[in-house]
């Protein structure tokens, strides 16, 4: 009989252990915080050209993470590209409606991310606006094929 | 079976218990029976022997509904066996009990759990109760100071015994005990030998013997099948059990060493194989 | 050559065969009505694979997430890019490392002593006995041992991944310098907990049902004599360890290869 209660010591430790090891896992590996963000808005973007920028990339602001990169989609329209950003529900109605958008990477070869920056003007962003100016992502071929026209012409 | 007299009528009259009807069994390619008949009477001891490999354990078996016949029957108190359904055969095997030859106790109980086991999964008794019972039980084996060993630290008689225990925990109907004397020592041959006589006149219950003990088999036996050769060679009660008529018979509880039952394994002839005239081997 | 025909019909009639008879064994041990009685038999096979692996698997994971981090750095510090070096352990050990390693030490550790202690019973008769005394030792032994296999395992391979992240974060951030935050931070903002987490546990379900389930089929099924014992022991950790590895070809084809 005694045996048997270590054994559902055990057992029950085993499993906790495996419960918190999940929670580890969640909170400290892939980052989920446990209040989730009370509020959020969304914004549109329009691309030219997103190079490598995926759903869940960060949106920072003076590289701070603002939010994250919803979804993106094909603009039939203008054929580029149609971006949904997550931002968080503080700056709801903060940021003035001049603001830029552009896509930067992080080091050399790292992952891309949007970086906001702040215009000037009185009127500000709400629910579902569009932010009109972005500049697209730096592609290393274009830049390559810019430089070497330009050494050609001189 | 309708009513309850009918059912005290059918205890009283000696209507056999087991019914056994042309029994075919074959294992691959060898036949191990061949239209095997017996009717086991309720309530008494009745042993099947023959030499070893005719395929008693597998008679058993068969009885017990573990292996399926190629042809024939057996009805256990009027019930098919093999026409049940693995929930019906289940409860069947509830007024069964059955010794085996190795014992076959559960290595991860001890000896009061492994009697207490059946107990345990058939009835909703009490643990005060269950614990009389399993008492009872290895008293009447005398091994009631041994409850809480484990199966590892038993001899081979007193793993017997616990079996035994454990085989009538459910006061069963019917027992059957596989080689209960194989491989023990005079002694517990002895003990084994009273207990299945005493269980059988203490609590009625009808019993059958597998073995090839035959001195010890027939001082219990109400009844004798022998079997050899797929077939019931002789019955009888044991003093009148017809012995010479048949040869194999003759052999057998006479204990000759050749005789139709050969002594060689089945080879070719002994000079040309010596002479090599086969392979390397 | 029609003899080589018939041999080759032969022999996949009768895998088929073996395979469903494995499949009705999976199906008529796992679906039983539960009890007070087979919860505390599942308690105990819980405590025989899951907690009694346990030091062997927390070990492995401990070593595999220190030489990740340290054959990562070598790599990523060419690039510049030791930073990564979070989010490449945690990614390699959550997606790949943590289910497949863990379901092997686990088919090597638990399911080849399921298989021998299985087949030990039924060479002792203690099946058949248990059948004799009407009881189905489908339900009352294989089902507990298959239960306790399908929720042990997942815990073992969450263990072996915290285990993995954390001896990464030894070597990487103590021993070779990489700064604490962005070790932490690129793991944060590259693991996703569905895609990664969520998919490596159900990558581990798989895995702990294949396992146990070969485990406790070759030991009912096999030859009781010591030498069948022994085969079928080896024939467990050979064919889990097959399955587990094919098995996860094909997963990670499904849940990463960007077939969605």
């Amino acid at each position: 009989m005694k045996r048997s209660k270590t054994m559902e010591l055990g057992v029950g430790l085993f499993m906790l252990a495996g419960i918190l090891g999940l929670v580890f896992l969640g909170l400290r590996v892939s980052g989920l915080s446990l209040e989730r963000p009370e509020s959020s808005f969304e914004l549109e973007a329009n691309f030219a050209n997103i190079g490598g920028l995926k759903p869940r990339a960060r949106i920072t602001m003076a590289g701070v993470t603002v939010g994250r990169v919803q979804s993106i989609e094909l603009d039939t329209d203008w054929y580029d590209a149609h971006v949904i950003m997550e931002l968080d529900g503080s700056l709801e109605d903060t940021l003035p409606e001049d603001s830029t958008a552009a896509i930067l990477t992080s080091g050399l070869l790292g992952e891309q991310y949007i970086g906001l920056s702040v215009g000037g003007a009185p009127e500000t962003l709400g629910e579902g606006d569009r932010i009109r100016d972005t500049q697209s992502a730096l592609v290393l071929e274009e830049l390559i094929q810019q430089f070497v026209s330009n050494m050609a012409k001189e | 079976m309708f009513d309850n007299s009918g059912w005290e009528s059918e205890r009283m009259t000696d209507s056999p218990f087991v019914e056994v009807e042309g029994l075919h069994y074959s294992r691959g390619e060898t036949a191990i029976f061949r239209g095997v008949d017996m009717a086991i009477p309720r309530g008494r001891i009745t042993a099947i022997m023959g030499p070893s490999g005719t395929g008693k354990t597998t008679l058993l078996k068969l009885i017990g509904g573990q292996l399926v016949p190629d042809a024939g029957r057996v009805r256990i108190a009027g019930e098919d066996v093999h026409a049940l359904s693995r929930k019906a055969l289940f409860k069947l095997r509830r007024r069964m009990g059955m010794l085996f030859q190795s014992g076959a106790l559960f290595s991860d109980l001890d000896v009061y759990e492994n009697v207490a086991f059946p107990l345990r999964v058939h009835t909703d008794l009490p643990e005060s109760m269950i614990r009389d019972l399993v008492l009872l039980k290895l008293q009447a084996v005398g091994l009631r100071g041994a409850r809480e060993l484990t199966p590892a630290e038993l001899s081979g008689g007193m793993a017997r015994r616990v079996a035994l225990a454990r085989a009538i925990a459910l006061d069963p109907e019917l027992v059957l005990y596989d080689e209960p004397f194989v491989g023990q020592d005079p002694i517990s041959m002895g003990v084994l030998v009273q207990l299945i006589r005493r269980l059988n006149e203490a609590l009625g219950l009808t019993a059958v013997v597998v073995s090839h003990d035959i001195k010890e088999t027939l001082s219990i036996a109400d009844y004798v099948y022998v079997i050899a050769d797929g077939r019931v060679m002789a019955r009888g009660a044991p003093d009148e059990l017809d012995v010479d008529r048949d040869p194999r018979v003759r052999q057998f509880v006479h204990g000759e060493a050749d005789g139709p039952v050969p002594f060689h394994y089945p080879a070719r002839d002994f000079h040309a194989d010596l002479l090599g005239a086969g392979g390397p081997r | 050559m029609i003899e080589r025909i018939v041999r080759l019909g032969r022999w996949g009639c009768e895998t088929l065969e073996s395979l469903g008879d494995a499949g009705i064994f999976l199906v008529q041990s796992m679906f039983g009505v539960p009890s007070a009685e087979g919860f505390r038999l599942w308690l105990r096979q819980v405590h025989f694979v899951g907690v009694m692996s346990l030091a062997i698997v927390l070990v492995s994971g401990l070593f595999i997430g220190m030489v990740l981090a340290l054959q990562g750095y070598t790599i990523l510090v060419d690039f510049g890019a030791e930073d990564a070096l979070g989010q490449m352990v945690a990614l390699s050990l959550l997606r790949e490392l943590a289910p497949v390693v863990a379901a092997l030490l686990f088919a090597g550790r638990a399911g080849s002593a399921l298989t021998a202690e299985i087949g030990l019973m039924k060479a002792t008769e203690q099946l058949t006995s248990m059948e004799m005394i009407g009881v189905d030792p489908l339900r009352r032994v294989v089902a507990p041992r298959l239960w306790a296999g399908f929720v042990a395992l997942p815990l073992l391979t969450i263990g072996f991944g915290v285990v993995g992240v954390w001896g990464g974060q030894l070597v990487g951030v103590q021993w070779l310098g990489v700064f604490e935050g962005s070790y932490w931070g690129n793991m944060q903002a590259s693991v996703d907990f569905i895609a990664d987490v969520g998919n490596g546990l159900l990558k581990s379900l798989v895995f702990a049902l294949v396992v146990t389930w070969i485990a406790v089929y070759q030991g009912y099924a096999l030859v009781p004599t010591s030498e069948g014992i022994s085969r079928a022991t080896t024939r467990t950790v050979v064919y889990a360890s097959l399955a587990v590895l094919g098995l996860d070809f094909v997963l990670t084809a499904v849940m990463f290869g960007g077939l969605s």
